[in-house]
């Protein structure tokens, strides 16, 4: 058994042999002609036939995945008949008295090294669609249309990569899943497999070849994991989880893309936990309505040194543009109690949990924290980015987050570096401190979102990590809810929004409370959130 | 030639498909139209030059319209940008 790891696109479990994905050979070598014009009028032969196809395509996707969607494929006839796009091939015909392969080839590598160089990670992805069209017209100037995908059936699709227009041409009543070496989450190909419904990892970082052919293969969709060859005890593992997922699935598809609403019309936004950028594509998956906790810790965790302020920036940057424009909330750096890193130099402490962390080492450490406020700041141009400062015990710690935050904002003016005037700032509510003086830190901040692990574990007095406590751990311990009511009156007496981001936002047995008591906002992880959809949709406050 | 400034609304900024439409629009007018944001100019009708200038949310854009139908195709566009950015 080979076991192969890459990133999920769709969480589905396909089963099936595997098929190497072949295209027609393309040659794209360069070579001399002779006679220019007849070059140019071959070019522009194989250009209007691949405009012609990708018309038909276009009106085959607005059948299949509907005009929104289908509207890629326009945009790839206007790239075919862009000026500038098709100057640059002729020139290169007539000038160097170049073959058209090649001068097509040439300008797909100049326009896609364009979009490569553009600082947007939507944008830099689109350098796969110029090389999709190109490849286009190269495969009508090597002899006409290329993929025969009528002999695939009931195959599991390995490829390189595949492009949008191939992955529309799949069809999927034969099409078990796909798996592909590079490719990203981002790509058109991914958003296709998702609409479509089709099983696919991308991006295994492992070539596939001709030697596994034909093998029996399982992808598994909800952890990005591939097996080949599978033995037989991974095989009946899978078989049985597919038909549960499916199950499952079928139930869940009816809440996807639709309101988070109760029977009587209450609205909640819905959010998605994540704790890397690495987790984008599973929240956007499961169908999150924003991030409402970003867990800025693993750029510290993963480093063996203080991450500089670029690499934090490009991480909340590219966070801010994929989910574009919908809400990202970032917590500012939460290291401490179980979370240590060495290159801090913290000193032992016989309570970490009652130590110096998050919060309190950001104070202890103004530049440290100066340097994710900078980034975060930067960041919010791209987006829309709001600040959560964590473990937060007084209205005065929030003054100094604040006033720090204005000397950045400051310096950024003074420097004619862009940032999002409006952002959100809002603190945890995870001590019962805070939940105690939630009138009072109300006033200063534009949300609130109750982090329920800690608040459970300093309310009940009982250490989350020492399981021979369990017996006296209540997760719904009275003590614990009565401070979230408390804490979300007092929210919205001073006109804030609430939300809760901990473990207990999950629990199903705990949602109707939770509406009831007027909760904005609950933040899960991105498995949890069709589920908890279809639950809230089930609920009348009425 | 007619002027207007525009300052995009649209989280998403110009992305692949809005420029799809936008380019869509400008041909239908005679009038050559460019779009100018900083020191950077594009033709509103070639596809590749609208999405390079990779204009995103909250920057400001300032189509110039020349031509013997500056004036419809004036109007049209800003209609344009302010249904669709």
């Amino acid at each position: 058994m080979l076991t192969l790891q890459g990133k999920s696109v769709f969480t589905g479990i396909a089963i099936g042999p595997l098929a190497l994905f072949h295209r027609n050979t393309i040659s794209t070598a360069p070579r001399a002609i002779d006679d220019a014009e007849a070059e140019v009028q071959r070019f522009q032969k194989a250009r209007t036939e691949a405009v012609l196809q990708l018309q038909k395509l276009y009106e085959k996707a607005v059948e299949k995945i509907g005009e929104e969607q289908a509207a890629v494929f326009e945009v790839h006839q206007m790239m075919l008949d862009d000026d500038d796009y098709i100057e640059s091939i002729e020139g290169k015909i007539r000038e160097t008295m170049l073959n058209a392969e090649a001068a097509v080839e040439q300008t797909a590598q100049q326009f896609a090294d364009m979009f490569r160089a553009m600082d947007d990670a939507y944008m830099q992805a689109r350098a796969a669609d110029v090389l999709d069209i190109s490849r286009r017209i190269e495969q009508q100037l090597c002899g006409g249309p290329s993929i025969d995908f009528s002999k695939y059936d009931h195959v599991i699709i390995a490829a390189d990569d595949l492009a949008p227009s191939e992955t529309l041409q799949l069809d999927t009543d034969k099409i078990l899943g796909f798996v592909t070496s590079s490719g990203s989450t981002n790509s058109h190909t991914a958003i296709l497999a998702r609409t479509l419904g089709i099983a696919a990892v991308v991006n295994t970082g492992t070539q596939i070849h001709n030697d596994v052919d034909g093998m029996m293969a399982i992808i598994d969709g909800t952890t990005g994991t591939v097996y080949i060859d599978p033995d037989q005890e991974t095989l009946c593992q899978m078989t049985e989880r597919q038909q549960q997922l499916k199950k499952q699935q079928e139930k869940l598809e009816t809440v996807r893309g639709v309101a988070t609403e109760t029977k009587d019309g209450k609205k909640i936004r819905l959010y998605a936990n994540i704790g890397n950028p690495d987790n984008l594509p599973q929240a956007i998956l499961n169908d999150a309505e924003g991030i409402g906790l970003f867990r800025s810790e693993f750029l510290y965790l993963e480093n063996t040194a203080y991450p500089t302020e670029e690499q934090q920036f490009e991480a909340y940057k590219t966070t801010a543009e994929t989910m574009a424009g919908k809400t990202v909330v970032i917590r500012t750096l939460d290291i401490g109690a179980d979370k240590k890193v060495d290159y801090f130099g913290l000193d032992a402490e016989a309570n970490p949990a009652l130590g110096m962390r998050a919060i309190r080492i950001c104070l202890t450490r103004p530049s440290l924290f100066k340097t994710q406020l900078r980034a975060l700041l930067r960041a919010s141009a791209y987006g829309k980015i709001a600040i959560m400062f964590p473990m937060i015990i007084s209205v005065d710690e929030i003054r100094q987050c604040k006033s720090l935050l204005q000397n950045v904002r400051l310096e950024l003016d003074n420097q004619g570096i862009a940032y999002d005037k409006q952002m959100e700032i809002g603190i945890m509510i995870e001590t019962p401190a805070a939940a105690i003086m939630s009138d009072e830190l109300a006033k200063e901040v534009d949300f609130f979102s109750i982090g329920s692990n800690d608040l459970t574990q300093y309310t009940l007095a009982i250490d989350r990590q020492q399981t021979t406590l369990d017996a006296f751990f209540d997760s719904h311990h009275p003590a614990v809810l009565r401070l979230i009511q408390q804490t979300i009156e007092n929210g919205h007496k001073a006109g804030i929004w609430v939300g809760i981001c901990g473990e207990l936002g999950a629990d199903l047995t705990l949602t109707e409370t939770f509406l009831k008591m007027g909760i904005d906002e609950i933040s899960v992880s991105p498995s949890s959130i069709l589920p908890l959809r279809q639950k809230i949709r089930s609920i009348s406050l009425l | 030639m007619k002027e207007f400034t525009f300052i995009v609304t649209d989280p998403q900024g110009i992305h692949a498909r809005p420029a799809g439409l936008l380019v869509k629009e400008a041909k239908k007018y005679a009038s050559a139209i460019t779009l100018v944001k900083g020191e950077r100019t594009g033709d509103a009708k070639k596809i590749f030059a609208v999405m390079a200038l990779g204009v995103k949310q909250g920057e400001s854009v300032t189509v110039t319209i020349h031509g013997a139908d500056e004036a419809t195709a004036a109007e049209a566009m800003e209609e344009f940008f302010k249904e669709n950015f």
